[in-house]
């Protein structure tokens, strides 16, 4: 009798760590398509508000979070307060609170060190790919291995589409207004995030607000103007149809 | 200093991922709050775009020969369409080219 494993991808689930970690990586690997030119336009982006190469390139691991990359270096560039920095980033960032929620049930019984690693590696993307294998697939010893690999592929194509977009940043005319891509990265990723009329309230008004919240002292406009979205999405809530 | 801060930002970051995967039984269920984090993208991002299409080089810009609003009306068309980040850059690109070319 053969005592090496024969795999029988029809017949048995194999929950190998391994097996999971490469099926994570190849359902993370179509979104590095989008996540790439991010990475690239970040890079180049990044040195024209006035950051360093380093600091930029160093973002991506310590803050490792686009879009609030991208404020970052924006309000960096602005001379903004550092305590309103933190603020502006956090709320940008506060959607990973129900990522956070939605992955907590598949990883409890983890020890701490799964923990800590997973939760940095929670992104947006890595969560996107991930949460179908979680939620709908076999509740298997190893699954979280799943989410280590789309985590670690989306973490390693952002490391290093920062650092060519830092290598090239100096070699892109100014003229080809590459830092428009920013904008519409917002737009996309907006698009996707309204579900019901009253997101789109929110977005609207916030978008409303924010250019005359711009005169507020210590660039507080961003957070003020996010704040009264919200607060309008919320009152325009009952106006959405019965769907939940 | 900037280091210092940048370091912050990420603890924060990763406070606000860790916070259910660390203390969800500690953590209130409340459908409250649940209902003021969805605003939350939609809120934040409406925020970040505006400037991003009115304010060019520190100056506002919201008369229709602004080309970057015809470009980001155009990008938010595809984005309905598609539903793809990257069709949604390419438009916005393309559409920004063209309308500064026919500006100029």
């Amino acid at each position: 009798m053969a005592t090496l494993p024969i795999p029988l991808p029809y017949l048995m689930f194999d929950d190998s760590p391994r097996a999971e970690f490469l099926g994570g990586v190849r359902a993370e690997l179509p979104l590095l398509l989008g996540v790439v030119p991010f990475g690239l336009i970040f890079g180049v982006l990044g040195l024209a508000a006035g950051l360093p190469g380093w600091a930029v390139v160093l973002s991506s691991s310590l803050i490792f979070a686009g879009s609030s990359q991208v404020v970052f270096a924006q309000l960096w560039g602005g001379a903004t307060p550092p305590p309103v920095m933190v603020a502006t980033v956090g709320v940008v960032n506060l959607r990973h609170l129900l990522y956070s929620a939605a992955v907590a049930d598949y990883l409890r019984d983890l020890p701490w060190r799964w923990k800590l690693l997973l939760a940095y590696l929670l992104t947006d993307e890595a969560f996107a790919a991930a949460i179908g294998r979680l939620r709908d697939g076999p509740a298997t010893a190893h699954r979280h291995w799943f989410l280590c690999g789309t985590g670690f592929t989306l973490w390693s194509g952002w490391q290093l589409s920062t650092l060519a977009g830092v290598l090239l940043g100096a070699a892109i005319p100014e003229s080809w207004s590459l830092d428009f891509s920013i904008a519409l990265t917002f737009i996309a990723l907006l698009v996707l995030s309204v579900h019901r009329r009253s997101d789109a309230w929110a977005a609207i008004a916030a978008a409303a607000v924010v250019l005359p919240a711009l005169v507020l002292p210590h660039k507080l406009g961003l957070l003020v103007a996010a704040g009264v979205g919200i607060v309008f999405g919320l009152l325009m809530r009952r106006f959405d149809g019965k769907k939940p | 200093m900037l280091l210092l801060t940048m370091a912050a930002c990420g603890l924060v970051t990763f406070l606000i991922r860790l916070s259910f995967i660390a203390f969800g039984h500690h953590l209130p269920d409340d459908p409250r709050i649940e209902a003021v984090l969805r605003y939350v993208p939609p809120a934040i991002l409406g925020a970040l775009i505006g400037p991003e299409i009115f304010m060019i080089g520190g100056n506002l810009n919201a008369t229709p020969d602004n080309p970057r609003l015809w470009a980001a009306l155009v990008a938010l068309l595809v984005a309905r369409l598609t539903r793809s980040v990257l069709a949604t850059i390419a438009a916005g690109m393309g559409a920004l080219w063209v309308v500064q070319a026919c500006l100029a």
